[in-house]
């Protein structure tokens, strides 16, 4: 009777076969590696790899394999070293419509992965890296869609010659205040006429006929959806710049966006280069009025004033000749004539028609650049963190019209080499469509990740051994047959977190030292259930069978609970705490399997096939 | 190799007012503590700014201090961590600083002071998602109660249920004591490790009730008493061998995963062990007190069945 037919041996060789395939990749460790991809049109082709491998060989540095993947090249070396000497060399030779990132990949040999089989994905806490939850300021976002209401209704009225009285965007909508009871019913029907979506209300709360007027409540979320799905699109777009290996950038919640950048070294520059608003805007100079009254206070309509980042004023006429969104491209550099760092701009033909009116009838006129920030600032009101959208208005150069030009220019005036770059990657990258805040953040430096990685590994080793040790001094033959049950544990764990491509993080690794520990109890509840068994006087074929079938009721019920709590810490699943719980729920359902089915597999064996067993080795 | 020879027969049972006393004055203190002292939550609950350096030689925290007073940050927390070359930075959340900022400047000042500093660790958590973390937290702990109720009646018999959750509630509300009392770091992985010890100490109380369970059909003639009793003798090696294996991994991971992972498996070496009491004093006794009784548990459809289980294959 203790003996199991041939499909269940089957069975079980074909998962121990198959653990150890995709168990396996997990052994060889990781190349220093430099992944290459392009930037916008660029494409990554052989004419890319025949430069790098040109490049790299007149430099003598050793390339250990060069591939060709999905839109990118994988170059890898023997060391890190090398690694980073050739990445100065890539860099310069292919310029910045490549991007060079460093990453680390799995030195998995070809007969592996033709299964498919790679080892497990390091959370960041063992590779080191940055994480971000950023939130984006989603009533700034309505406040821009009332901004550019505003804007729009102004040159509405003014082309069909409503007059009114005031103009201007408020909290609660762009507000409209009329002469006349006429003018605000002309008013009402060409609003509903052109922007069907507007949600007006008419008041008389200064004796006039005025209304306030706001995008309806659908739009609202539909603004607010657009701004999370543009600030993604425009945070891909720089992580791609900052040159990261296998970035995430996800939508979490109805705000907030997660990044996840493996490996960054410089989490500073990732966070003012992710969460930078700044964008240009090119404006005339009104040289007609006087400074000095303006400045006392007399602004003259049509112009405004002007802070200048060197101090300073300067009045500027408010029609704008080209602004951020119509720029396509941006380097930086430095000029020719002075040395000084710049930006050189590309403007899309719209922007471009518009400059080349512009400097036509302007040569010799100045003109001035204003670099725009959006921050949220926060501030203390009666004991609350109160957010409070900041717009920070610069003019960083004004400069002689000395040539009519279109679409390529360059902007001076910039404070340092650094911002010169980083304005530029964000000119390229596009402009956030709302402020976005950071959260939360994790970053693990990778000396700690190292620690973290070898450590884990260490405890997972010496808590298996102690265990293994214990087990077979406790349990005997049966002892030993828990030991292999546990071990195959082990190996189906590793195996099957690394099917799924789960991240694996410290917690992870806890939770994998904890299912060892647990692992070994269903063991423990069926050979104690023998030995009873033995006691009562049943013979050890009889005692085998009984324990097994008694057990398995309690078994079930055991891990069903703990099973139980694992789903509850994985649907609460912050990071760290996920990872904890994905070990500890596949760790209970492997070890189900290796402990009852497994052991009894090689029980069978050992005492199933004999007549008579005098004694039992338990 | 076995913890005693032939049948063990501890009269478990009869201790249960010593078990009742101890359980109440450990629930008792903890709670206490709890009240008084309150728990020393991580920024993962409080919000703010943690910064992890490592040196590369023994450092003085008056130094670190200094450094950090500098560029006026007075009130931060400094303190070695795992090594006297590592050192671990808290800073509390802080009107009108743009807060992912804070870390960049701690990092910048100590740099200034050693070149030779390395950023290990940077987390920062803003005061709303502090708060979230705390809800979900504690809304995480009420569902897996849930859960494990509804599980257990469904089961079981609805007396053992409040046993189990008794037990459940009892551990880590000591747990939890034993954090307040030391004053240990309370932090996100904690939370998980009290989850942990709730699937744990259910795991042994399941293996305890379903002992009783079938000891209450098969066994005629006893006392509830007396099946309990009979019940925790015949589980207790089990419960024992276990939880030993366990906490002999738990150490391994204390002694070798690293000083991150410190509380987390701290929590769980405390709540194994509170865990295991339980299941043996706790939650059976509670279950008793219920009045559970053999009628309870007789399978309702066929009363035959205890006599071929008992014949056995």
């Amino acid at each position: 009777m203790n003996r199991y037919p041939l499909w269940k041996h089957i069975l079980l060789i074909t998962v121990i076969v198959v653990g150890c395939i995709y168990a396996l990749p997990n052994l060889y460790g990781e190349d220093p590696a430099l992944q290459i991809s392009g930037v916008r049109q660029a494409e990554v082709d052989d004419t890319v790899s025949a430069t790098v491998a040109r490049v790299l060989g007149d430099a003598g540095i050793g390339i250990k394999l060069l591939e060709r993947g999905e839109g990118k090249i994988m170059v890898r070396f023997e060391d890190t070293e090398t690694q980073l000497k050739a990445a100065d060399y890539v860099k310069a030779a292919l310029g910045t419509d490549y991007v060079v990132a460093f990453n680390l990949a799995p030195a998995t040999p070809a007969w592996l992965t033709s299964f498919n089989a790679l080892p497990m994905y390091l959370g960041l806490d063992l590779r080191g890296g940055v994480h971000f939850l950023m939130e984006v300021d989603m009533q700034a976002a309505g406040k821009q869609a009332i901004e550019r209401y505003t804007t729009e209704i102004r040159t509405l009225l003014r082309e069909e010659k409503i007059r009114y009285a005031l103009l201007r965007a408020e909290q609660a909508g762009v507000r409209v205040v009329f002469r006349s009871e006429e003018d605000r019913a002309r008013a009402e029907s060409l609003l509903r006429k052109n922007f069907p979506t507007l949600v007006t209300e008419s008041a008389e709360t200064t004796g006039k006929p005025e209304f306030t007027t706001r995008p309806s409540e659908q739009e609202t979320r539909e603004t607010q959806q657009f701004a999370l799905q543009q600030n993604i699109l425009t945070l891909r777009n720089r992580v791609n710049e900052l040159g990261v290996a296998e970035p995430v950038i996800q939508q979490q919640g109805a705000s907030r966006i997660v990044v996840q950048l493996p490996g960054v070294q410089d989490p500073g520059q990732a966070k003012r280069i992710l969460g930078a608003t700044a964008t240009l805007e090119y404006r005339a100079v009104d040289i007609e009025h006087d400074l000095e009254r303006a400045i006392a206070g007399k602004v003259p309509a049509g112009s405004r004033l002007y802070r200048e980042r060197k101090g300073g004023h300067v009045l500027l006429k408010k029609s704008v000749i080209a602004t951020g969104d119509q720029i396509v491209n941006a380097r930086s550099g430095f000029d020719s004539m002075s040395g000084s760092p710049m930006v050189s701009v590309t403007l899309d033909a719209k922007g471009a028609r518009s400059m080349l009116r512009f400097t036509k009838e302007n040569v010799g006129k100045p003109m001035a650049v204003v670099f725009i920030e959006n921050r949220s600032e926060t501030k203390i009101v009666d004991g609350e963190p109160v957010k409070r959208p900041v717009k920070v208005e610069e003019v960083v150069s004004v400069a002689t019209i000395r040539d009519v030009f279109s679409s390529r220019f360059q902007t001076t005036g910039l404070d340092s080499s650094r911002e010169a770059q980083e304005l530029a990657l964000i000119l390229r990258s596009g402009a956030l469509a709302a402020p976005i805040e950071i959260v939360e953040e994790r970053t693990v430096g990778p000396s700690l990740g190292k620690d973290n990685i070898r450590q884990g590994f260490n405890s997972v080793m010496i808590g298996f051994c102690v265990v293994l040790v214990f087990m077979a001094l406790y349990y005997r033959v049966f002892g030993l047959v828990a030991d292999l049950a546990l071990t195959l544990n082990l190996v189906l764990i590793v195996a099957i977190l690394s099917m799924l491509q789960a991240t694996l993080t410290l917690p992870g690794i806890a939770g994998i030292v904890l299912t060892v520990g647990m692992a070994v109890d269903a063991n423990v509840l069926i050979f104690e259930r023998i030995r009873e068994e033995l006691r009562n006087g049943n013979s050890p074929q009889a005692s085998i069978h009984a324990g097994y079938e008694k057990a398995l009721s309690t078994i079930a019920d055991a891990n069903i609970t703990t099973l139980i709590a694992a789903i509850v810490l994985l649907s609460f699943g912050t990071g760290p705490v996920k990872g904890f719980a994905v070990t500890l729920s596949i760790g209970i359902l492997t070890s189900m399997f290796t402990a009852i089915f497994g052991t009894r597999a090689v029980i069978n064996l050992v005492y199933g096939g004999r007549r008579r067993v005098a004694q039992l080795m338990i | 190799m076995r913890l005693s020879k032939g049948k063990l027969a501890i009269d478990f049972m009869g201790m249960r007012y010593i078990a009742l006393v101890l359980s109440s004055i450990l629930v008792i203190a903890s709670i206490a503590s709890l009240a008084t002292r309150g728990l020393n939550f991580g920024i993962d609950f409080t919000g703010g700014t943690l910064v992890e350096v490592g040196y590369p030689q023994a450092v003085d925290l008056a130094n670190v201090r200094s450094a950090l007073a500098d560029a006026r940050y007075e009130q931060v927390q400094v303190q070695h961590f795992g090594a006297s070359s590592e050192v671990l930075i808290r800073i509390p959340p802080r009107a009108g600083k743009e807060s992912a900022q804070i870390s960049e400047d701690v990092l910048a000042a100590l740099a200034k002071q050693e070149a030779a500093v390395d950023m290990r660790r940077v987390e920062f958590v803003g005061p709303q998602v502090g708060e979230e973390l705390t809800e979900q937290g504690g809304l995480a702990m009420i569902y897996a109660l849930i859960g494990i109720l509804i599980y257990i009646v469904v089961r079981f018999q609805w007396r053992f249920a409040p046993g189990a959750v008794i037990a459940l509630v009892h551990d880590v509300t000591i747990t939890m004591g034993f954090f307040s009392l030391f004053q240990f770091d309370f932090n996100l992985t904690v939370l998980a490790a009290l989850l942990a010890v709730i699937g744990y100490s259910l795991n042994d109380t399941i293996v305890v009730f379903d002992r009783i369970r079938e000891n209450f059909r098969k066994v005629r003639k006893s006392s509830p008493i007396d099946i309990m009793n009979m019940s925790i003798n015949q589980t207790i090696s089990r419960t024992l061998m276990t939880s030993v294996t366990t906490l002999l991994v738990l150490t391994s991971l204390f002694v070798f995963g690293g000083e991150v992972i410190h509380a987390f498996s701290l929590a769980l070496i405390v709540g194994v062990v509170i865990g295991t009491y339980s299941s043996i004093f706790v939650a059976s006794t509670t279950a008793l007190a219920l009045g559970v009784s053999k009628s309870d548990l007789m399978p309702v459809v066929r009363s035959g069945d205890n006599e071929t289980d008992r014949a056995g294959p």
